[in-house]
């Protein structure tokens, strides 16, 4: 009734193609930018950038990157926390040789160099598929960590092992160290997260996202018309291991500012990011930020409504935590199967009839 | 013979050994895997729950003792039993079973005929959903796990074959565990008896129809949730097999559900729909990551293991990408 | 989702207002859940019930209640950063959160926020230095003096001579891991033992090849840097190799009933290093007993009186009491903040008198510390398992290290910190 298509005419079809199709839609998507940029940062606290906001963003990131390489091209990958590693070390590395280099492009930067590295851990997806090659890419998550653990040289022979972001600027603002402030922090993740989610959306509609999805769907088909695997593939590895290091490197001097990589960039990381994608709906930009959400937001939610609003003990509430997130997780899949974006679909066509669905 | 050959050996047999204790990680994934194509990402989550269960009946816990006490302000741990090891198995089978029919009826029954991802994804709720409820009805404190498996260096091979090294040389004997004999033996009655069953008995037939084609299976009238009641159970069994070996070593805790990990690149070697592989699978890893530990590590660093793991299999994919005894696969467009 | 975070915003908003109160706030960073819970939970109970006790006998700390803060981290580096966001503001005097990983994060943070952080035999060595380390602090040892400590044991039981001698290291193939080998290596150039480390990925729970090279090289004694499950498969594969445990020697962090009872009997003999006392025959106990357990006030489940990690957290937590007592008395004032509670750590004395005063006569080591010292003397004790009797107990006395090695190490890592975190050294009188 409220929410319809009725009235918003299109004339070209450049209007007909655009993300948001619906005039309520453009500007619910108008209105999310403008509180995340002119309205969060001014209520933001440390609180709500350390524990919610940046993890959620950051971890985002990495979701894109995932359900890129997963989801619209489904290459199964299990090494992401490995290549977000490869991110944070590209970033330490560079951040300490170059003091003088904006933030900014460090950030992407390592992201390039993540996305080298994954090119290399792509070559054997032309050979080996679906959950076997999630073996390829598990071996590159368990050499990467085993790699920056053991080499002096990526932690710049530090005693301790472990790497820690100096402070850098931009603006005269402090982006990494710990005299960041909370809305700069935000407002840095968030323009990185904006940029590149409009990238990948208009990547993956485009003619290569195509090619993505014809090797998802059946890649000898795909050969048959002329799509080029062997490009395509590593051209979303690379993508993907782009995003993916973007993350990393957000994650470790943005959001931590110290890491350890077996503790940080472990396997139950690469899973994590594995479960947001599938959660939130593989192949969907709005379904890595929910499964991002989903996996950041409820955990944080539970716990606060159970030790700080019950007062019950933190173990009973941790364990609680895992039974309600677990039996979330397959409630929602019994309910709709194909993720959480879909779900938001499903309720918008749904609304989009209200009251009157015949 | 020299010692270095005799160590050479040495690590090949202890390597063997471990390929088995993985081998008994990723049978339960295969069962599961093969009967209804799921990838149950649980199977570590049930070793660790099924020894958690063992133990607290063993050792007559009371469940959720530390919930009860939170809410009622009570003061209740134990019921002041110790069971046999022989009945805390079999309540513990009791409770896998009932933890089958479960999982089918609140879970999977909803399911049926899903893509693979999704089941995948329904497994990783039943990883978080059991974790918590583990840790919930048995508390996470540190238990021991005795069953009597006997552990230790076997005396009688370490003396046995102290003696076939060279004159003059440095050379003590063989070592192989206890632990790792019983558990080779276990694997072997397992895979013999899971055989047995499934060439020999209606329910085992009705098992490989399913395998084989699941729809063909349903129009000869094999019910398929009864199959996948059936064949979580027995998972659930062989993970508390697992759970038990592993447990002994180390205690049960928390990390007991890491030892899935360790099964991913048996399975992914092995094929996925093979219990000879599994099997195979595993003595390849085993042998294959200790091999390169002893002769490759010092080089390099050491712990070497988990990765190598991972190479290896990898290895092996690149010239069979369905794995060693996996169902070949065909494309046709 | 945005009204899951409405609600979000509500409650935190109703929460941080509900708090303003004039109690001590000591946060508990424990984990009782994740792959550490078998060591976190008897710490987290230590810590709590002292400041229980504290409150039930002395009614507080200088008459002002503490309040304990608990949060669960999981040991998850994540985690960690939320619990310290969400506590920090709620008056937040100390942060204790007994892990490697948090700790890094919280280095720099706290600092910056000036709360003072008190990692006790863990996190960052180079901490002692409390030029470059304002807020940070690590007595009354680290993992440096731990390693010396081992070594000193080896050279006490050996008469004082190791030349020729083969030393192991089995670590955690991790930072906190590889804490020992650079001061292992020192001090294998000057008592001219020779030194191997075998490293064990994490988790650990497959150390077949390293114990197996152990029995083949034979070395004479061999030291442990472990936590978690890594500890119970070593000492259990130790045993399976009939290795004497007598030569056996876990850090401080592989020291606890729960890292020698899976191997049973076979355990017997086996030695960590500590700092701090063992078992519950101190007056403290009794008093534990009375105000906090029978009273039904004990934390979690209420059984893990006495063990080593308990004692552990309530040594933490008496230490933090302490600091507090001195920064009341320094600064004037009952109620005190964190940087005021900062003054207190850094004038911290414990001597034999206060630890008789207080019902743990011996318990600790005798400590104090400064200005440019935040870490103490670095005196720490050898404790011995007895499988028979399921005890631990001292067979040392707490002695020093060998600061001789120790202190060029930490000296260079601190200013390396200092350089590339450009902070300026800070002059101590």
């Amino acid at each position: 009734m409220f929410y319809r298509q009725a009235g918003d005419f299109k004339s070209s079809y450049r209007e007909d193609l655009q993300t948001f199709a619906l005039k309520q839609d453009r500007w619910a998507y108008y209105a999310l930018l403008v509180v995340a940029f002119l309205v969060v940062p001014f209520i933001i606290n440390d609180y709500w950038a350390s524990a919610v906001l940046l993890p959620f963003l950051i971890l985002a990131i990495a979701a894109l990157g995932l359900n890129i390489l997963t989801g619209y091209c489904g290459q199964v990958s299990l090494g992401t926390g490995g290549f977000m590693a490869v991110g944070a070390y590209a970033c330490y590395k560079i951040m300490t040789s170059a003091p003088d280099l904006s933030i900014f492009f460090v950030v992407l930067l390592s992201g390039a160099v993540t996305a080298l590295v994954g090119l290399i851990f792509g070559i054997p997806s032309l050979r080996i598929k679906g959950f076997y090659l999630a073996v390829a890419t598990l071996a590159a998550q368990f050499f990467l960590v085993w790699l920056f653990n053991k080499v002096p040289w990526f932690y710049n022979y530090s005693a301790s092992g472990q790497i820690s972001a100096p402070e850098r600027t931009m603006f005269g603002w402090a982006i990494t160290g710990p005299n960041a402030e909370a809305p700069v922090r935000y407002l840095f993740c968030i323009t990185i997260v904006v940029l590149l989610a409009w990238i990948a959306r208009n990547l993956t509609r485009g003619r290569i996202g195509r090619s993505w999805m014809a090797i998802r769907d059946m890649d000898i088909a795909a050969e048959i018309i002329g799509v080029d695997p062997l490009k395509t593939k590593l051209l979303a590895f690379a993508v993907s291991s782009f995003y993916i290091g973007v993350s990393g490197a957000l994650f470790f001097s943005v959001y931590l500012g110290a890491v350890e990589v077996g503790e940080v960039f472990g396997i139950t990381l690469s899973f994590l990011i594995l479960f947001m994608i599938i959660i939130g709906g593989l192949g969907s930009i709005l379904g890595s930020f929910i499964g991002a959400g989903f996996l950041v937001l409820v955990p944080v939610l539970l716990k606060n409504v159970m030790v700080n609003g019950l007062g019950w003990p933190t173990d009973i509430a941790a364990h609680i935590e895992f039974v309600i997130v677990g039996g979330l997780i397959m409630g929602f899949l019994i309910v709709e199967p194909h993720g959480l974006a879909q779900l938001w679909r499903l309720a918008k066509e749904k609304l989009l009839l209200w009251p009157f669905p015949h | 013979m020299s010692p270095d050959f005799l160590n050479t050996i040495e690590v090949i047999l202890n390597g063997l050994m471990a390929g088995v204790m993985y081998s008994l990680v990723a049978l339960g994934f295969v069962l599961i895997f093969k009967a209804s194509g799921i990838f149950n990402y649980a199977q570590g989550v049930m070793a660790l729950f099924a020894a958690m269960t063992l133990v607290g009946f063993q050792t007559g816990q009371v469940p959720f003792s530390h919930l009860i006490n939170a809410v009622f302000g009570t003061s209740i741990h134990s019921f002041g039993w110790t069971l046999p090891a022989v009945v805390a198995v079999l309540l513990t089978v009791v409770v896998m079973i009932l933890f089958a029919i479960l999982v089918e009826r609140l879970v999977l029954k909803h399911l049926v005929n899903q893509e693979p991802i999704i089941l995948f994804m329904a497994t990783i709720g039943l990883a978080y959903f059991m974790e918590g409820m583990g840790d919930l009805m048995w508390g996470s404190e540190m238990k021991i796990l005795d069953v009597g498996v006997p552990q230790g260096g076997s005396l009688w091979l370490e003396e046995f074959t102290a003696g076939w090294a060279t004159e003059g040389s440095t050379y003590y004997g063989m070592y192989i565990d206890r632990l790792d004999i019983v558990a080779t033996v276990v694997a072997i009655v397992l895979v013999i008896s899971l055989t047995l069953f499934s060439q020999y008995t209606r329910t085992g037939r009705a098992l490989r129809a399913v395998a084989d084609d699941h729809q063909a299976a349903l129009s000869v009238g094999i019910s398929l949730r009864k199959i996948w009641v059936i064949v979580w159970a027995i998972a659930g069994i062989v993970a508390m097999v697992a759970g038990i070996m592993w447990g002994a070593k180390s205690g049960v805790q928390f990390s007991l559900s890491l030892i899935a990990l360790k099964a991913l690149p048996v399975l992914i070697l092995g094929g996925f729909t093979s219990i000879p592989g599994a099997i195979i699978g595993g003595l390849i890893i085993g042998v294959g990551e200790k091999l390169f530990e002893y002769g490759v590590g010092p080089l390099i660093g050491g712990a070497t293991e988990n990765w190598f793991a991972y190479v290896l299999a990898l290895i092996f994919l690149v010239f069979r990408p369905q794995g060693l005894f996996g169902d070949k696969i065909i494309e046709r467009v | 989702m945005k009204g899951l975070k409405a609600a979000g915003i509500a409650m935190v908003a109703a929460l941080t207002s509900t708090t303003a109160v004039a109690d001590l706030v000591f946060p508990s960073l424990s984990y009782r859940t994740g792959p550490y819970a078998v060591n976190g939970i008897p710490y987290a109970d230590g810590y709590e019930d002292y400041l229980t006790l504290v409150n039930e006998r002395d009614g507080g700390i200088g008459g002002v209640k503490a309040k304990v803060l608990e949060c669960e981290t999981g040991y998850n580096t994540q985690k960690g950063v939320e619990c310290y966001e969400a506590t920090k503001g709620e008056g937040a005097l100390v942060y204790q959160p007994l892990s490697t990983g948090i700790t890094y994060q919280l280095i720099p943070k706290a600092t910056a926020d000036g709360i003072p952080v008190h990692s006790m035999g863990y996190g960052r060595t180079s901490a002692k230095n409390g030029k470059v380390f304002s807020h940070i602090f690590n007595y009354p040892v680290n993992y440096w003096d731990g390693a010396s400590h081992a070594v000193n044991h080896i050279l006490d039981v050996n008469g004082g001579d190791i030349a020729g001698k083969t030393i192991a290291l089995v670590y955690h193939n991790s930072a906190y891991g590889k804490e020992p080998i650079r001061t292992l290596e020192e001090l294998s150039k000057k008592h001219g033992y020779k030194f191997t480390p075998i490293a064990v990925d994490h988790p650990g729970q497959e150390q077949k090849s390293q114990w197996l090279q152990i029995r083949r090289e034979r070395p004479d004694y061999v030291l442990m840097w472990g936590w978690g499950v890594m500890n119970q498969v070593a000492i259990q594969e130790a045993a399976n190799i009939r290795f004497p445990m007598e030569n056996f020697i876990g850090i401080w962090w592989s020291g606890s009933e729960n890292d020698v009872l899976p191997a049973g009997i076979k355990a017997n003999g086996y030695k960590a290093l500590t700092f701090h006392g063992v078992g519950s025959d101190f007056p403290i106990f009794d008093d534990i007993k009375k105000y906090v357990v029978d009273a039904g006030k004990a934390a979690g489940a209420g059984d893990q009186v006495g063990t080593v990690l308990y004692n552990r957290g309530l040594y933490a937590a008496l230490l933090a009491v302490e600091a507090a007592k001195v920064a009341q008395e320094i600064h004037g004032t009952k109620d005190i903040n964190a940087a005021q509670m900062r003054d207190g750590m850094e004038a911290l004395v414990i001597d034999n008198a206060k630890m008789e005063a207080l019902g743990i006569p011996g318990f600790g080591p005798e400590f104090s510390v400064d200005c440019g010292n935040h870490g103490g003397p670095g005196l720490g004790a050898v404790q011995q398992w007895d499988a028979e009797a399921g005890t631990w107990s001292l067979i040392s006395d707490f002695a020093p290290s060998d600061m001789d090695v120790i202190q060029p190490l930490i000296d260079e890592d601190s200013s390396a910190f200092a350089t590339e975190n450009k902070i300026e050294m800070k002059e101590c009188a």
